[in-house]
């Protein structure tokens, strides 16, 4: 098999799927031209992810990782979030294929494309060098 | 399962399968051999090369034996242009569309000096035989143009094509893998003079294949060793997987015009319900298309998803999509001829034959507009596209 039971899990049966109305924070990352995009949306309270939401148009493995990104980041602080990797998130779905570990990278530039939109909205400072610029072809071309 | 894979490979039939049981233990011996054993096993591999040959109305004596479609590509457009070289040709004719046994071939050609024309194709993936007409030069050693596109099914004007490259004395090679089995390929008619074919495109064993090379026309080597196939590719003969062919070949010309009608009946079927859903569009001409192949970009979906979920419907089919390639482009075909790279992602094949039945085209008929539908659904692309943030590439 291509990918394991866990990938298969989140693919098939996505969490958190969908949009979230006046979102505190929507990041989008990816180019459909290279063949996937994620969306996260996030509903911050206090400092803490309330509610994420996503859409992806992408690969098996680029859904799995969106969902098992949403289910790591929900209920955590933001401070959190910004701290998942996507080791992390390839670890929790027991694995990914080589050549699909930039859909990992994709998903945790997408938790920070996010949060970066909720710094922006509300103000708040941060150091930009830590954010993806939202275009992420070039996160393929490093698997390759 | 249903499987809509065909143009990827076929199922052995129960009649190869039996000949390949049969050949192991009636004909194991070496063909190269004196004794009776060896005999029987060079007649037998005889009759193989008269039953291949004949399907495409070639001699015998001008079919060679290989270990299959990429093989006999390699070997006929190296050899076409290593000969067309010593008489001081290095130009190449091919089109963007070809399999990559051609395209690599033809690339590795170019590093070592060659020139390469890469003739236009129109969205309909057809090549237009006025090109090939203004790209023939008096120092052209070869045009290879395939005779049915593996993707998209588009049949190309081969019988054309190669008159006028008789007429111009140039070598014409055509990677027929598509084509031989499916459709009535004749090389007399259609002025081939080099031809590749593979075994497991119509119900054969995987592993093996043909080339065939008109009487004149002459063929490299780069196999060395014993004399077999004339001396042009060393190696005792692979027997169990050269009579399965044949034996998968001539069963399936003898039922080609049936299969032909029926398969194209589903295919249309198929391509008529899929056109129902909305931004969705057939790739590939309409008309001159072979008879199982639907090939169609979604927008707003990727195609690996699709094929996933496909498959947990009991559906096997293919994409273009670069996630399924294995490389960061999608399809070269697709894009060849003008499919954008994000509507390229979402392409979906099937590729039916005539154990297919129409209960088979309902149930992926179905089975495409849910996946379809849902993909849209949790898709970022979709969304965009449905409020006007993004517009249409299909219409």
């Amino acid at each position: 098999m291509l990918y394991t039971e866990k990938v298969m899990d989140h693919f098939r049966n996505p969490r958190n799927v969908g949009e979230i109305e006046n979102a505190d924070g929507v990041g989008e990352v990816g180019n459909a031209k290279c063949g996937d995009i994620m969306k996260m949306y996030l509903k911050i309270e206090d400092n803490i992810i309330t509610d994420v939401k996503f859409e992806t148009f992408g690969c098996g493995s680029a859904i799995a990782t969106s969902s098992m990104a949403t289910e790591l980041i929900k209920g955590k602080s933001v401070d959190e979030a910004l701290n998942l990797t996507n080791q992390a998130v390839v670890e929790a779905l027991d694995g990914l294929p080589n050549h699909k570990i930039h859909c990992s990278v994709l998903a945790e530039e997408a938790v920070r494309a996010a949060i970066k939109d909720y710094y922006d909205k509300n103000h708040i400072d941060y150091d930009p060098d830590k954010f993806c610029n939202g275009d992420c072809c070039g996160c393929h071309a490093n698997e390759h | 399962m249903i499987y809509a894979d065909n143009a990827a490979t076929t199922k052995a039939s129960p009649l190869v399968k039996q000949v390949v049981l049969d050949t192991m233990d009636q004909f194991w011996g070496n063909p190269s051999s004196l004794h009776s054993s060896g005999q029987a096993a060079a007649e037998a591999l005889y009759q193989a090369r008269v039953d291949v040959a004949a399907c495409i109305h070639a001699k015998p004596e001008e079919i060679y034996f290989t270990s299959g479609g990429s093989e006999s590509d390699n070997q006929a457009i190296t050899s076409a242009a290593y000969v067309g070289k010593l008489r001081g040709k290095h130009h190449i004719i091919t089109t963007p569309i070809e399999h990559h046994a051609v395209l690599h071939t033809v690339e590795k050609l170019a590093k070592e000096g060659f020139e390469v024309t890469y003739l236009p194709i129109d969205a309909s993936g057809i090549v237009k035989v006025e090109d090939v007409a203004a790209a023939i030069r008096p120092e052209t050693a070869l045009v290879t143009v395939m005779y049915a596109n593996n993707e998209i099914g588009a049949i190309q004007p081969i019988a054309e094509i190669g008159a006028l490259c008789r007429e111009n004395k140039v070598t014409f090679h055509t990677d027929a893998v598509q084509a031989v089995g499916h459709i009535p390929v004749n090389v007399d008619a259609d002025h081939i003079d080099m031809l590749s074919l593979s075994g497991h495109k119509f119900h054969g064993p995987k592993g093996v294949g043909a080339l065939y090379v008109r009487k004149g026309i002459p063929l490299l080597s780069f196999i060395e060793g014993g004399a077999q196939e004339r001396g042009r590719r060393a190696g005792t003969e692979n027997l169990p997987a050269i009579l399965g062919m044949a034996a998968g070949l001539k069963d399936t010309c003898q039922h080609m015009t049936d299969h032909m009608a029926y398969v194209s009946s589903l295919r249309d079927a198929l391509i008529e319900g899929l056109s129902a859903i909305p931004h969705a569009a057939l790739n590939g001409d309409r008309s001159r298309r072979l008879p199982g192949n639907v090939n169609f970009c979604f927008e707003g979906i990727e195609g690996e998803s699709l094929l996933l979920l496909l498959d947990d419907k009991g559906v096997a089919a293919s994409s273009g999509s670069a996630c399924t390639s294995g490389s960061l482009d999608p399809s070269h075909v697709l894009l060849a001829i003008g499919r954008p790279h994000e509507v390229a992602h979402g392409s979906l094949r099937l590729t039916l034959d005539h154990e297919n039945t129409m209960d088979d085209v309902n149930h992926i008929l179905a089975s495409v507009r849910e996946v379809v539908d849902y993909l849209r659904e949790i898709s970022p692309v979709w969304r965009e596209l449905q409020k006007g943030e993004r517009n249409y590439v299909i219409h």
